[in-house]
């Protein structure tokens, strides 16, 4: 196989490189193995659009997770407050 | 009175220090207490222990919970945060908030509880590459079964959206303990790569083995479930 075709069929190379790219930047040899590889693959297109959701997604996820709903009992509050008057007092 | 001029103008720690020199019974504790409330009064932020945990207990907790999913270990953790900061309360500098300080200690004790939970990294590394050939054909090529279509993701905006957020999750919480850790130190705190190759002792053809299989196993588990 033409390495020109190697690059074509590999999606498995594709979407690693789709994925690096989202955190670092590519060679030069990688950013053009992955625009050949895009021209002619429409579903790893696809793969890179639905990654880039994904991780906005779970980031929107984590960010909302900061709500009221997610609270310590008060019991438990009011005993660690008190262990750490108890360690203020001992200094 | 030239004390708080030259604070404002930068000059506080210069004079203390020759007051130090000249003056034989300067400073007594009063005036160091002094000198500091100066200082912190006018270029940093303060510690008060009174009020941590009912400013910053379900802050932290919820913190902890989002990347550990475990209740009693995320309690565990905010309670030694506390702790491990009333230690540590003597060096801090005032830079940053209180909230942010008390969150960097809480990030380290996760990346501990990361650490311990990943020993087995090695085999799951082997699985990952294994499983890979479960996505694709020996040629590179997507295996059909597993081949992204369009689920829905794509246009339509789902930020938000509570029955998609919870699927999410779901599909977070099958990934191994690792691999979310990666991935979440990564995307969602933004840490920097080698840091965390060092923290979780992961060579980097790994670390990007890990992301790579990560996303392929969240999408796919997401257009499986959507």
């Amino acid at each position: 196989m033409g390495y020109l075709r190697k690059i074509q069929y590999n999606c498995k190379q594709a979407t690693f490189l789709i994925e690096k790219k989202m955190i670092r930047k590519l060679t030069f040899r990688e950013m053009i193995e992955l625009r050949i590889h895009l021209a002619g693959c429409s579903v790893c297109v696809l793969y890179g659009k639905q990654s880039r959701v994904i991780n906005q997604m779970v980031q929107e996820l984590f960010r909302s997770s900061i709500k009221p709903e997610i609270r310590l009992d008060d019991n438990f509050k009011k005993e660690l407050q008190e262990r750490i008057e108890a360690e203020l007092n001992n200094h | 009175m030239y004390i708080v001029q030259d604070f404002a103008s930068g000059r506080g720690d210069n004079l203390f220090k020759n007051l130090c020199k000249v003056l034989p019974t300067f400073p007594t504790n009063q005036q160091i207490n002094l000198y500091t409330s100066f200082k912190m009064g006018a270029e940093s932020y303060l510690l008060d222990p009174h009020k941590w945990v009912k400013d910053y207990a379900d802050y932290l907790y919820a913190y902890a919970i989002r990347r550990i999913s475990d209740e009693e270990q995320a309690k565990d953790l905010v309670q030694e945060t506390f702790l491990a900061a009333l230690e540590k309360a003597a060096n801090f500098e005032g830079k940053s908030s209180e909230r942010t300080w008390l969150t960097a200690i809480l990030k380290n004790k996760i990346i501990d509880v990361y650490r311990k939970k990943s020993s087995g990294l090695t085999k799951d590394v082997q699985q990952a590459e294994h499983e890979q050939h479960d996505f694709f054909e020996a040629d590179g090529h997507w295996n059909p079964a597993y081949r992204p279509l369009e689920f829905g993701i794509e246009d339509k905006d789902h930020l938000g959206n509570k029955e998609f957020n919870a699927i999410l999750q779901k599909c977070l919480q099958k990934l191994p303990v690792l691999w979310m850790s990666v991935f979440t130190m990564k995307h969602i705190d933004d840490e920097d790569t080698t840091l965390i190759c060092t923290e979780l002792k992961v060579s980097p053809s790994n670390f990007w083995v890990i992301i790579h299989r990560t996303k392929l196993n969240l999408r796919a588990c997401l257009q499986k479930n959507w």
